[in-house]
């Protein structure tokens, strides 16, 4: 197949001219800012409306706070997602899909501990349709008897899938770990408690808790921003009730300490799932962080991915990222690695936690992290999509998108002493977590590293 | 919308250059950002015996390291410039990316100039990416429920040849084997200038993107390039069946695999097949979501559509008509297969209705209006369709051409996919595995 006669590896990798220097950046160009409306409409939802990009599109976004300290919460949440959208008295399921598809749309909802999310987009002439198919399932979902029926049954299926899957029963492990039975730890809904839900249960939690009050709704694509505000006063006026829409209790702060070993039976890898206690958005040390985050594990030319991945082959992926609740903020770093380095990669990861709390990031590192951040926001939010999804995380946390417009300028001004005081916070006394993985290949290694606990 | 221009060069050494820059300059939100990527007419069709996953790893040794860059600068110019990356391995060719800040695109220019030029090929790195590919495929394969289902597992049953029928993500030992000089006679048979193509695409200004091209790549020398061969393969004469045994599946799957008219000469019928796998699975009215499950129920999800890897037009002839499922154990395969048979005979014979077909024509156009909404997804799109098909303008041309396919020619691709010309591929849970975490 290749060719029998070619040049050698030492030939391949030099020219007669030899090395070449690095061009220089151009001149930035300025980011042409949306026109965004955000006002709060008469039945207490927020909506944030923003003309962007130039596809004839519109994405859509609505967050719902929807915690619940109720043990059968997670189950009947879950069960009210899969069947919102399955009919009303004026549609059915299949007239909900056809009257989208004519607009060419979607729409989906989501649950979590924190929030019901609905998710959408349609050819922005559709955004009519999109609206009303959306407030008809607010106000009307139906929760027939047998797509209530049929859904829990797929459901418990479907569970059963999503913990064969090795992220999410190391997710769901690390979650018990850090939060004990706090109602964040509950994503993934028992099969047994699915299993009880019945369409009164769904019909009771859509009415106590499905409220516009607290709620915000994104809309972002080629819209004029004033005139979507009338739109949507109009459709989604039958949305109202009295009462707020349920946050998160606030969550403990987050205590170093033994990483946990929970066994999977004929794992070939290993899950290394590590927290702590971070920073929330809104803090004034927020960019600092997010420069030392970077450097640590952050993005590939971190310190981490070059240790593990590049220089020692222990990992696909190692990863160092934040997770926001309201008020409160974590970082959660990750990597799998083969059963016979896991010890290995544990004693790196810690290694590399030590090292950015006492030497601290370079200049170099500051400044690379410091780009990339900025390049960052302004490529995930070019696309509709990304802004959408970037506008409604953001009011979640209080925020908006002056806030979003501001930051390259909050990440300009760190300085090298700001995100030393930073990567305190990565002291490796301040991370816990747990190893999912073959105890029998991987359990003699972690008693001799120590500070872990075996099953 | 306005639909951009595309302007073409190409160079004495035989490089084909797309440029796409932003039709509306100014729009409100308009990002100023670039999509780069260069895309190689090879793929792991290409690799050869006994190097099976041969094109994937290369693709990682790209990465580390040229005439001009130190491993881990490639990273580190890009990210630093605030920018994105990766690189990806197909049947037919392999890709590399950036989105950046548009001031840094003479930067992304330079460093895939580079590596096009003279990239460093060393032991050192060679053995490093062997083990970090082998921690790749244990997170997508081996550790991990359906791992590798269907692309992987399904083409052995389908297919006959090497070619199209071998592990694309390879064999451990095959990858443990391989040499530098393996790397040295890949490169030098498929990186030549000419058996690539660059796009660039977004927010640039065409004759200064063509000045800087012509500036970094112009002296890239130019390298023969053989002749591709055809991976043509007869179609089956005969049901084919494989059985895979999965130690982490909680549930039984099923993979169906057909062949498909070729993608480039016959793209009129292949299209058709795209919208007969959307008229099959894609929306809660669709066909099979209906029947298999919310009416019967069979199966806890069904997919259909064209390709092996999940995306449309991505390869070359011969490619796959793919349906998977995953069903509990109280239902028969027989019946999941039969009960698809059943809607294929139907549409066959009677075709989609008219509201089948625009509900498709209408969730087509605004899907590929949001996917190229993305500047990166907007840029690979043109650069494979120039590669393979030999214009990015198809991408633009989709939404009307998909509006355009009949009902007839719809039910011609049902009648196609007959049983006895298909591979049956059965996932089973293996019996003594808990599957979870103790």
């Amino acid at each position: 197949m290749t060719q029998a006669t070619h040049r050698s590896a030492e030939e391949i990798g030099r020219t007669e001219a030899g090395p070449r220097p690095l061009p220089p950046l151009g001149e930035p160009r300025a980011l042409r800012t949306p026109d965004v409306v955000d006002t709060e409409l008469p039945n207490g939802l927020r909506l944030i409306a923003a003309r962007h990009g130039v596809v004839p599109m519109v994405e859509a976004r609505l967050r719902i706070p929807f915690a619940g300290e109720d043990p059968m919460h997670p189950a009947r949440a879950e069960v009210l997602a899969e069947t919102v959208l399955t009919g009303t008295a004026a549609r059915d399921r299949v007239q909900v899909d056809t009257d989208l598809a004519a607009v060419g749309g979607e729409l989906h909802a989501v649950v979590d501990p924190e929030r019901l999310s609905f998710v959408g987009s349609a050819l922005s002439s559709g955004l009519g349709t999109l609206l009303e198919v959306l407030g008809d399932a607010l106000t009307g979902a139906a929760y027939a008897a047998d797509e209530v029926a049929g859904e829990r049954d797929r459901l418990v299926e479907r569970l059963a899938v999503a913990r064969s899957q090795p992220r999410v029963i190391a997710r769901e492990e690390l979650q018990r770990h850090r939060y004990g039975d706090h109602p964040f730890v509950r994503e993934v809904p028992q099969a047994a408690d699915v299993g009880q839900v019945g369409p009164e249960d769904v019909r009771e939690l859509h009415a106590r808790a499905v409220l516009p009050r607290g709620a915000t709704l994104v809309l972002v694509g080629d819209i004029d921003p004033d005139t979507v505000v009338d739109e949507v006063t109009r459709i989604l006026a039958p949305w109202d009730a009295a009462g707020t829409a349920a946050e998160l209790p606030a969550l403990p702060r987050l205590q170093g300490g033994d990483v946990r070993l929970v066994h999977r039976d004929g794992a070939v890898q290993s899950q290394l799932r590590m927290s702590a206690q971070g920073l929330h958005r809104t803090d004034e040390r927020y960019p600092a962080l997010q420069i030392a985050n970077l450097s640590f594990g952050g993005y590939f030319s971190s310190r981490l991915v070059e240790n593990i991945r590049e220089d020692k082959g222990y990992t696909y992926g190692a990863h160092s990222s934040f997770e926001f609740t309201r008020g409160n903020g974590t970082i959660l770093v990750d990597a799998d690695t083969a059963s016979e380095v896991t010890a290995a990669a544990l004693l790196e990861m810690r290694y590399e936690f030590g090292r950015l709390a006492l030497v601290p990031p370079t200049a170099a590192e500051v400044e690379s992290a410091r780009q990339y951040a900025i390049g960052g926001l302004l490529t995930s939010t070019s696309s509709q999509s990304g802004l959408a999804s970037m506008l409604s995380t953001l009011a979640a946390c209080g925020l908006d998108h002056r806030w979003l417009s501001a930051h390259p300028d909050r990440l300009r001004e760190v300085t090298a002493e700001q995100v030393a005081e930073a990567a305190q916070l990565y002291a490796p006394t301040s991370f816990t977590g747990v190893v999912v993985g073959d105890a029998a290949k991987i359990g003699d290694q972690l008693r001799a590293l120590g500070g872990v606990v075996l099953p | 919308m306005v639909e951009p221009p595309l302007h073409r060069v190409t160079l004495p050494n035989g490089l084909r250059v797309v440029l796409a820059p932003d039709s509306a300059q100014g729009a409100s939100g308009q990002a100023p950002v670039v999509g780069v990527s260069v895309h190689y007419d090879v793929g792991f069709r290409s690799e050869p015996e006994g190097r099976t996953g041969f094109a994937h790893l290369f693709e990682h040794l790209m990465f580390q390291g040229s005439e001009s860059l130190e491993k881990l600068a490639h990273f580190r110019h890009v990210q630093g410039s605030g920018g994105t990356f990766n690189g990806s391995t197909h049947q037919d060719y392999t890709d590399y990316f950036q989105v950046l800040p548009s001031a840094a695109l003479e930067r992304a220019l330079f460093l895939e100039a580079d590596r096009m030029r003279a990239p460093k090929l060393t032991e050192e790195n060679l053995r490093n990416q062997v083990d970090v590919v082998k921690e790749e495929i244990r997170l997508n394969v081996l550790n991990r429920p359906y791992g590798g289902f269907p692309w992987i597992l399904l083409p052995p049953v389908l297919y006959s040849t090497f070619a199209n029928a071998h592990n694309g993500y390879g064999d451990f030992t095959d990858l443990e084997q391989a040499t530098v000089d393996d790397c040295a006679a890949f490169f030098d048979t498929f990186y030549a200038p000419a058996n690539a193509v660059l796009t660039i695409a977004g927010d640039f200004d065409v004759d200064h993107a063509t000045e800087l091209v012509h500036r970094h790549f112009g002296d890239v020398p130019a390298r023969e390039v053989r002749s591709r061969p055809s991976f043509a393969e007869p179609f089956p004469t005969e049901q084919l069946t494989g059985v895979h045994t999965d130690p982490h599946a909680p549930l039984p799957a099923i993979a169906l695999g057909h062949r498909l008219p070729d993608p480039v000469g016959e793209l009129d019928q292949y299209l058709a097949n795209i919208v007969l796998a959307a008229v099959l699975t894609d929306g809660d009215a669709s066909r099979l979501q209906q029947r298999m499950v919310y009416r019967e129920p069979l199966v806890v999800d069904v997919h259909a559509g064209c390709g092996l890897m999940g995306a449309p037009l991505d390869a070359r002839d011969p490619d796959t008509f793919t349906l998977t499922a995953i069903h509990t154990p109280e239902v028969d395969a027989e019946r999941v297969v039969a009960a698809v048979d059943a809607e294929l005979e139907s549409i066959a014979a009677s075709g989609p209705t008219a509201e089948e077909l625009s509900r498709v024509t209408s969730r087509w156009a605004a899907s590929l209006h949001r996917e190229h909404d993305r500047v990166i997804s907007r840029t690979l799109d043109l650069g494979s369709a120039e590669l393979i098909h030999g214009r990015a303008e198809l991408i633009s041309e989709l939404p009307r051409r998909i509006a355009e396919v009949g009902a007839d020619e719809v039910a011609a691709a049902a009648k196609a996919l007959t049983p006895d010309a298909r591979a049956t591929l059965r996932v089973q849970p293996d019996s003594n595995s808990a599957g979870g975490a103790a």
